[in-house]
């Protein structure tokens, strides 16, 4: 398969681009620059390959419905985040891996083997009690997320973890 | 199947790499492979299509049922992910 390999220079610009990104939002690239520049390199060698950047660490299928949930920053970023301090690739890393408290270990794939699984939690949840997913309010700034755990720090105001509360909501339909 | 063979110095065991172009773990290990002289057979599956493509998948699937880059195999053992230390074990380094 022939493919233009990207530049040092497009390299280096998503790079710049990527992490300023990150830092702006609370997250973190893997200081391991040689890494994350090869990871980074991946992403532009998809977007080259298929037109956008799919996790340069799955096998992309080619079909963007079906890679949706592997384009980067992936669906299962977060929960790896939490879970393993690194996600899939470990383009991004918690802040106890950029202190150089952990080292990044090989994080296990949650992405499901079956498509149709993926597809699900895409799904319209259930109006039951307690169904869904939480939603968390930065209590400095007001900032909401609907995910299964907080932030980090609030991609806002930068107010740490400890700093947001669950919300209890209530839906009023009106006439 | 379309592998890459690559020589070695350390031939006892057998091993094989189950790759991706694009994955930087993927690009370690072949480095951390070649750096200690083992002699090893990979495949780049992204660069596959088709029929060729599932050939490999199919091929990798009697290993491990999880669909996942690196996936090492050294002799009958079946290592997903680069870990060195395990590897250094895998290949009694």
């Amino acid at each position: 398969m022939s493919e233009s390999l990207p530049t040092p220079e497009q390299i280096d610009a998503l790079y710049k681009r990527l992490d300023e990104e990150a830092e702006a939002g609370g997250y973190h690239l893997n200081p391991d620059r040689e890494m994350t520049r090869r990871l980074v390199e991946g992403l532009l060698a998809n977007q080259a390959r298929y037109g956008y950047q799919a996790c340069p660490c799955r096998l992309a299928d080619g079909d963007k419905e079906a890679d949706l949930d592997i384009i980067c920053p992936c669906d299962y970023r977060d929960p790896d985040l939490d879970e393993h301090g690194a996600c899939y690739c470990s383009l991004y890393v918690s802040e106890a891996i950029v202190k150089g408290e952990h080292k990044v270990r090989p994080v296990p794939e949650r992405r499901p083997d079956d498509p149709a699984q993926r597809r699900q939690a895409l799904k319209p949840v259930q109006a039951e009690p307690g169904a869904g997913v939480p939603v968390w309010r930065c209590r400095v700034c007001g900032y909401l997320c609907a995910r299964d755990n907080p932030p980090g720090v609030c991609p806002i105001c930068k107010a740490k973890r400890e700093r947001f509360e669950q919300m209890r909501l209530t839906v009023v339909l009106s006439a | 199947m379309n592998t890459t063979h690559v020589p070695g110095t350390r031939s006892n065991r057998q091993v094989f790499l189950f790759a991706l172009s694009t994955c930087g773990w993927c690009r370690r290990t072949r480095e951390f492979l070649e750096a200690n002289g083992v002699e090893y057979t990979y495949i780049y599956v992204d660069l596959l299509k088709g029929d060729e493509r599932k050939e490999a998948l199919d091929e990798m699937r009697k290993w491990t049922p999880r669909q996942a880059f690196p996936t090492i195999i050294v002799g009958e053992e079946v290592l997903v992910g680069l870990d060195e230390d395990k590897l250094r074990g895998a290949l009694g380094l």
